[in-house]
């Protein structure tokens, strides 16, 4: 008896191991483990067997089914895989055509990346963001910026007036004095903003001192040619506290422009003239393309036009002038001081990316947009 | 203004090159924008010639053949087109080499068969007048053949084009430039050119010749007059006529040259009378009447108003003040008696009349800065000595001065405390630099003991210079800012952020780019007609009063306007799919909100803005819609694909919206919806308008455009309370609707909802479906409810009669539960 058992083992691992595929491993199970294989029967009649047998037949034909069934576990598995494996193989395709992302990419426009990075410096910096209006009263806009009514300088910048016929009733009008109008109001009491810099005033206005604010926005000037457009944005900055001087603008603005053009760059500042600012500066960032040599592979730097520089803003301390209009807020001219500076972004998006003409920015031709990741 | 070199120099030269001199002028406030040249661009080749024979040439009517000697050792044969050449004549030659003014080298030329070894040159080849038609004769000018062109007359003239801010009309004169250059240089400055005066030779004194009465004192600080008779009117000389064309101005004769030249040297304007043409030699200086009208030297005729002041004389305006003369007493060839009018004018009744007229002037871009009444007489001083040394004048005795000069110009001195500047500038500049400095630039100054400074300003700078910071600007800057101000930051440790609203207006922006959509920005102006965009022109605009073209003449009321027109330039350049948003204000005639509410245009401040300016996103789908790429559906654009974006947005504000059937002119009547929020209009949706697609060139489209202030207002973003929903998870249950198929969704959802109570946490229509299975006219929805209590699991039994209620409210409605 144990000498068959031993056979049908032995015949058993062979069919398995021959079985080609998992049809062949069952009809090996079903032959050696089913309910009417030999080795089952020998199993079932058992008890039929002397005493003496019984022991050393059931443990041996227990340990043969063990065995068995394993083999065939472990086989039908292995074919089963296989059989996937073939089955998938025939799934084959071109890994090389293009993905189906879940959109299409958007791109924020250039001059929103431009000026989120110089609000992003400038937040790192402890400032603020404040938002003012486009239509603005002459007041704020020329008036409390030390641009006196007759005064030359507002001829510096050419202003875009509202018509007032065309603005809503019961809306409350001010005179270039900032008084409450009690007239019909003249045609230029109204403008566009030809800066950003009406918000110094309002911001001073609602905040004592400190205060630490930029304000983006767009600002209009009556000029459209190669280099101006009669809409553009600025930037504005106002830091007004304790102690603070020229040489913390120098300070400020050479941080800003190391941060947006590279940590070689270097900026030079130049004295100039802004009725509110006293002193005013304009300020140049070193040539990012040349490095400030003004010379590119030995012939004249295209960007700087060989001088090494870059405009990039207009600066200055707060006039005392201006802090006057604010007197009654907390902002005594004999004893606070601060500084404020004016960036176009477009200026700072053309050179940082090498946009030739301003216009572009407005055209909002696709093309151009999805350059801008 | 243009500041030629060697006029420049003759006045101050420190002895730099002019790239170095405009690079230290641009360093110190005074911006150089350009280094420009008058004439050739060396004076290599020019050399004095004297023509030795001038013969008729054998092949050319007009053509002389001339023998020159032009210093070379030997006489040199040159062929001259000019009528005026003649033998013994000294003249400017140009020799084989010598390049030109206009860039042209010279060399050996045969013309007409006759060989020309040079050039004899005109003012015009030399850039030294305007005189085109003869040769410049040079005899007198004391230089023999072969000297240097160079050392007589300046034929290669750097000229700087300076930029001269308004608050430094001192520097729109010559000698005030080189008083600059004295300051920033320390380089000798040579004596004002108004110390001497003419000597007075005429027989009767000025007050026998001419009067003046001012009538407006308060517009008119200062009126000088002096007279001149036995005046000879020709053309300037050489060297004036080549100053004034280095500096831009054109030489008219010499009367007319000495008022431009004495103007460009010490920046106060002037004006000469043909006295002969002033009726009895009264002037009479008053403001016009209303409508009045003169003809000014520009042969303009001019209508002007009361504040307009004019000079006149018995028989009305005869010069616009401080603007421009009249025709009527212009100087001319004939003049032989010349009143010299030098005024000082209030700057902004200047500035006034000169916008109101359009007409800008030398003069008025000079009073129009107020000049101080002390430089009137400077001017009548140089211009008196030149009116007899060039047009052999006899200057009469006497000067006419009406000095109404209000107390605001006396002479004013201002304190400097240098530990102030110190404060201020975040450097020190010791107080003897600074003293130093002030002197220079003409200030008068003393110290005490403390080391304060008593600085009393100079006329040219009495209204730029009024305040303590005045003086710290002059002295920082003549200091040098860039040489040796420190970088610093300020102290005091503020908190930088953004605001709320500005952190969530990003998050949207970011949004709707991740969702696949390119950021616009377009014009805040547009055409009164929108475009032409039916339904836009409705809402009346803000109006500008002095457009730049009428496509750019309102102010925007929305932002869909401006990006249809953008979608139809892309689509119209070939790029099949657009999807453009923007993210700006509209500009409304409304009054604007107070209190902080900048999203709706309420902004900081104590007088609210003129007008509202609400921020809004606006985005337009167009051209083809769905999946782009090689397995692209091609589906069209429709509502749903605009509707998913305003329900992405609310989504990522955690706001709910509603929807709503509306019309807008410019959207497909059936398929636009306006968007609420709260109870409050949030915008619109919808699909375009078919016509409106034809126009813009697209197959489908659809668009939106949403306010951001009530978005935001009903969001809880970043503001989130955790609630625990797995403790005691939903049940869900899916339910079909059967019902007409003009019952909206919304209807139903909005009467689930109602019916399912607290418990019911959500509704969601997931399928629809019209066809075979639903009878004609209806169409089936199916919705996912999700039932849930935060304190317990709720069983069926709980369920079930709120079930029971939601079927009873859906048949109220007129659907009913399919199957």
């Amino acid at each position: 008896m144990l000498d068959r058992i031993e056979r049908i083992r032995d015949e058993g691992r062979a069919a398995i191991a021959a079985a080609a595929d998992a049809a062949a491993v069952e009809e090996a199970r079903v032959r050696y483990l089913g309910r009417k294989a030999e080795l089952t029967t020998i199993l079932r009649g058992i008890g039929e067997l002397p005493a003496a047998e019984r022991g050393p037949v059931g443990k041996a034909g227990n340990e043969v089914r063990r065995e068995l069934e394993g083999l065939v576990e472990e086989a039908a598995a292995r074919h089963e895989r296989s059989e996937l494996d073939r089955r998938l193989a025939a799934e084959a395709i071109d890994v090389t055509l293009p993905g189906t992302p879940p959109v299409r990419l958007g791109h924020l426009h250039p001059l929103t990346r431009t000026r989120r990075e110089i609000e992003d410096i400038f937040i790192g910096l402890g400032y603020r963001i404040a938002e003012g209006p486009e239509v603005e009263h002459d007041y704020y806009n020329f008036t409390a910026l030390n641009h006196p009514p007759g005064h030359p300088a507002r001829m510096l910048q050419d202003t875009f007036y509202v018509d007032p016929a065309s603005l809503g009733d019961g809306v409350e009008l001010y005179g270039s004095d900032g008084a409450p109008l009690t007239a019909p109001p003249g045609p230029r009491d109204v403008l566009l903003r030809t800066h950003t810099s009406p918000m110094q005033v309002r911001a001073m206005e609602d905040a004592e001192p400190p205060i630490f604010i930029i304000v983006p926005g767009r600002v209009y000037r009556r000029d459209s040619d190669a280099t101006h457009t009669p809409m553009f944005s600025q930037v504005e900055g106002l830091a007004v506290g304790d102690g603070i001087t020229l040489a913390d603008l120098h300070g400020t603005l050479l941080t800003f422009a190391r941060a947006v053009f590279g940590e070689e760059r270097d900026v030079r500042i130049r004295p100039h003239f802004f009725p509110f600012t006293e002193p005013s500066v304009e300020v140049d960032v070193s040539c990012f393309r040349c490095g400030g040599s003004g010379e590119l592979d030995r012939e004249r730097c295209g960007l700087c036009k060989g001088t090494g520089w870059l405009e990039i803003l207009g600066a200055g301390m707060v006039d005392p002038n201006v802090f006057g209009f604010v007197r009654d807020r907390g902002y005594d001219p004999d004893h606070v001081q601060g500084f404020a500076f004016g960036m176009g972004i477009e200026r700072i998006a053309m050179l940082k990316h090498g946009v030739p003409d301003l216009r572009m920015f407005f055209e909002n031709d696709v093309r151009m947009l999805e350059q801008f990741r | 203004m243009k500041a030629p070199l060697t006029w420049l120099r003759s006045y101050c030269d420190p002895g730099l090159e002019a790239a170095a001199l405009a690079e230290r002028l641009s360093m110190t406030g005074t911006e150089v924008e350009r280094v420009g040249r008058v004439g050739a661009p060396s004076g290599d080749g020019f050399v004095i010639g004297r023509v030795l024979a001038a013969e008729p040439h054998p092949n050319a009517d007009r053509l002389r053949v001339c023998t020159v000697d032009a210093g070379q050792g030997e006489s040199r044969t040159i062929v001259c087109g000019a009528p005026n050449v003649a033998a013994g004549q000294t003249v400017a030659v140009a020799l084989p080499g010598a390049v030109l003014a206009d860039g042209t080298k010279l060399r050996k030329a045969k013309l007409r068969g006759v060989e020309s070894a040079g050039m004899i040159l005109s003012e015009a080849e030399m850039e030294v007048g305007d005189d085109a038609d003869g040769i410049v004769v040079l005899d007198g000018a004391g230089a023999g053949p072969g000297t240097a062109l160079a050392d007589v007359i300046a034929i290669a003239e750097t000229v700087l084009d300076l930029e001269i801010t308004p608050n430094r009309p001192d520097c729109l004169g010559i000698y005030g430039i080189a008083r600059e250059l004295h300051a920033i240089t320390g380089a000798a400055l040579a004596p004002a050119p108004w110390g001497d005066d003419a000597e007075p030779t005429g027989t009767d004194g000025v007050a026998a010749l001419a009067s003046v009465a001012v009538e407006v004192p308060e517009l008119c600080p200062r009126f000088t007059a002096r007279a001149f008779t036995d005046v000879i009117v020709g053309p300037s000389p050489l060297w004036l006529k080549a100053r004034l064309t280095a500096a831009g101005q054109r030489p008219i004769n010499n009367v007319v040259d000495i008022t431009n030249y004495v103007m460009l040297l010490t920046g106060q304007p002037l004006h000469a009378f043909d006295l002969d043409l002033v009726p009895g030699g009264e002037i009479i200086v008053r403001t016009a009447a209303p409508g009045e009208r003169m003809t000014t030297l520009d042969g303009v005729e001019r209508s002007l108003d009361g504040e307009s002041v004019v000079v006149c004389d018995r028989s009305g305006p005869t010069g616009l003040a401080g603007i421009m003369g009249g025709q009527v007493s212009e100087v001319s060839e004939g003049t032989t008696r010349v009143l010299l009018e030098v005024a000082t004018w209030d700057g902004v009744n200047i500035l006034r009349t000169s916008n109101l007229l359009a007409l800008r002037s030398e003069a008025s871009t000079r009073f129009e800065k107020q000049l101080h009444p002390d430089l009137a007489m400077r001017a009548q001083r140089v211009a008196a000595k030149l009116m007899v040394e060039l047009c052999g004048a006899r200057l009469a005795p006497g000067t006419i001065d009406v000095d109404s000069r209000p107390r605001s110009m006396d002479p004013l001195t201002v304190g400097y405390r240098p530990e102030r500047a110190d404060a201020l500038l975040g450097m020190r500049i010791a107080p003897d630099r600074a003293g130093e400095y002030l002197d220079r630039l003409g200030f008068a100054v003393e110290s005490d003991a403390g080391g304060a400074l008593e600085v009393t300003v100079p006329a040219d700078r009495r209204f730029d210079v009024v305040r303590e910071i005045d003086l710290i600007e002059e002295v920082a800057r003549v200091h040098g800012l860039d040489e040796h101000l420190p970088a610093t930051l300020p102290g005091g440790g503020a908190v930088g952020g953004l605001a709320r609203h500005q952190r969530l207006l990003r998050r949207i922006e970011d949004l709707l780019r991740d969702a696949g959509l390119d950021e616009a920005v377009t014009w805040s102006f547009v055409d009164r007609d929108r475009g032409g965009v039916p339904g836009l022109a409705e809402r009346s605009p803000v109006s500008l009063h002095n457009p730049l073209s009428e496509e750019q003449a309102v102010m925007r009321t929305d932002l869909v306007g401006g990006l249809l027109a953008v979608a139809a330039r892309n689509l119209a350049h070939g790029t099949d799919r657009v999807a453009l948003f923007e993210s700006g204000r509209a500009y409304l005639p409304e009054r604007a909100p107070t209190g902080a509410a900048p999203l709706r245009g309420g902004f900081a401040g104590s007088r609210p803005a003129p007008v509202a300016e609400p921020h809004r996103i606006a985005a337009v789908l167009a051209g083809v819609g769905g999946r782009a790429g090689w397995r692209a559906d091609d589906r069209p654009v429709d509502f749903y694909d605009a509707k998913g974006i305003v329900e992405l947005v609310a989504a990522a504000l955690g706001v709910d919206v509603g929807f709503a059937p509306t019309r807008r002119a410019f959207l497909h009547p059936a398929r636009a919806a306006a968007v609420r929020v709260g109870g409050s209009g949030a915008g619109w949706v919808g699909e375009l308008h078919p016509q409106l697609l034809e126009r813009i060139g697209a197959r489908s489209g659809a668009a939106l455009e949403l306010d951001l202030e009530p978005l935001l207002a009903g969001s809880a973003a970043g503001e989130e309370i955790y609630e625990d929903v797995t403790t005691h998870p939903a049940v869900a249950e899916d339910i079909a609707v059967v019902g007409d198929a003009d019952l909206d969704a919304g209807t139903i959802r909005a009467a689930v909802l109602e019916a399912g109570g607290e418990l019911l946490e959500s509704a969601e229509v997931f399928d629809v479906y019209a066809g075979e299975q639903v009878p004609a006219g209806k169409r089936s929805l199916a919705l996912r409810l999700a039932f849930r209590a935060p304190d317990r699991t709720l069983t069926d039994a709980e369920v079930e009669p709120l079930r029971a209620r939601i079927v009873a409210a859906l048949e109220a409605t007129g659907a009913r539960l399919r199957g």
